[in-house]
């Protein structure tokens, strides 16, 4: 029961995108299309939970005093692997999500579960903590990736929904859209939990 | 002391790993990111040339054509396209320095009489959804809904996007990336011409 919790809070509860409002720079930046979100997002999961796991068994060996370095040097060696694994073998993916791929290494909200979460719990509870983390971001960056396409491009992963009358509204491809939608989804969020609760 | 001792072979330890496991993954993703890009390049050349039955990448002149800041020499290459032992066309690419956001680079293919056969973009960073629209194929073949291109169009044309008095149509809401795709397809056609025409 208790790692149920563990998972399902970053889906919801504490959704790293809507709730805690972490990693907005690869959020707003790489949305600009499903596709995108997508594999951003797994490259982001794929950090968080081998970094969480990592941080987690080496907890009691890290002196207090530098552990922000040593969280740093796990969790970049795991983003330069991902790079260069996308680089090789999702060669198109890795050119779409360009300079964001290195830039997982200063997203907050891996640092950040690594500091408040891995570094204090076991084994088990730090991947499951990642992982629902991780999906979370993931979820909240295609549907975020999902209606920026739809809008903008009358398009969804590269497929044409409308036909050719359809006149897409360019604002949401381009940053600004991003905040707007954002703040929508957030606005939603709100909603429902306070049907919910009422 | 002896904590300071401990944060320093801890830290060393971290990095020391860390830098033994990237090395290993270096290793095995350098062979799939080299045939990535080799293929990226046969596909561009492959998309400009007219039907060719030679292994085109792998038969090419090189040019040198300045030293770059550091010193390193700037060279293109020319890929020669040939049906049996006729020369049906070559690729290169240009860059354009004056995009939008950063370098636009274009694989061009050229027949040997001087006239432009395709025209591929390989590498930009245009805003998705204006400049970006580039990359779509019909906006230079004529074939779509797009302006017609450059395909077809020898140096006796008239090479400026209509906005500037040409013959070339531009895209709605991005004057500027086809502009300088223009402008650089242009240089690349006087190229051709001084190398392979006189």
């Amino acid at each position: 029961m208790k790692l149920g919790q563990e998972f399902t809070k970053g889906l919801w509860k504490d959704n790293p995108v809507l709730r805690l409002l972490l990693g907005m720079c690869p959020t707003l930046a790489v949305t600009t299309s499903a596709i995108n979100g997508l594999g951003m997002g797994l490259a982001t999961l794929t950090v968080l939970i081998c970094s969480n796991i990592v941080v987690s068994l080496l907890r009691n060996l890290i002196p207090k005093k530098v552990r922000i370095p040593a969280f740093i040097v796990v969790i970049a060696s795991f983003v330069t692997m991902v790079d260069l694994l996308m680089n090789g073998f999702a060669h198109d993916l890795h050119k779409a999500l360009g300079l964001f791929i290195p830039l997982i290494v200063v997203n907050c909200l891996i640092l950040g579960r690594a500091e408040a979460f891995a570094s204090k719990r076991p084994l088990v509870s730090s991947f499951i903590d990642g992982l629902g983390m991780g999906i979370g971001f993931t979820l909240a960056l295609v549907v975020l990736g999902s209606i920026r396409e739809i809008l903008g491009e009358g398009m969804l992963f590269g497929i044409h929904l409308f036909g050719k009358g359809f006149l897409p509204m360019i604002l949401m491809i381009l940053p600004p859209g991003a905040f707007i939608m954002l703040g929508f989804l957030m606005a939603a969020m709100n909603r429902v939990d306070k049907e919910i609760s009422s | 002391m002896r904590e300071i001792l401990k944060m320093i072979i801890v830290l060393t330890l971290f990095c020391v790993g860390a830098a033994g496991i990237l090395s290993q993954v270096y290793n095995v993703t350098k062979g799939p990111i080299a045939e990535a890009k080799a293929e990226e390049e046969r596909r561009a050349i492959r998309a400009v040339l007219p039907e060719y039955d030679n292994k085109a990448d792998e038969e090419f002149i090189e040019f040198k054509l300045g030293i770059d800041k550091r010193g390193r020499d700037i060279t293109r290459k020319v890929y020669l396209g040939k049906q049996g032992d006729k020369l049906v066309g070559r690729a290169f690419k240009v860059t354009s320095p004056d995009g939008y956001s950063g370098n636009i680079v274009t694989m061009m293919g050229v027949t040997p009489e001087g006239k432009i056969t395709g025209i591929e973009i390989t590498d930009h960073a245009e805003t998705p959804g204006l400049g970006a629209k580039i990359q779509k194929e019909e906006t230079w073949s004529g074939k779509g809904s797009g302006p017609g291109g450059l395909v077809g169009k020898t140096l006796a044309n008239n090479l400026k996007v209509k906005k500037d008095g040409g013959e070339i149509d531009q895209i709605t809401g991005a004057t500027i990336s086809p502009r300088a795709i223009v402008k650089a397809v242009k240089k690349g056609l006087e190229f051709h011409k001084q190398e392979f025409q006189e």
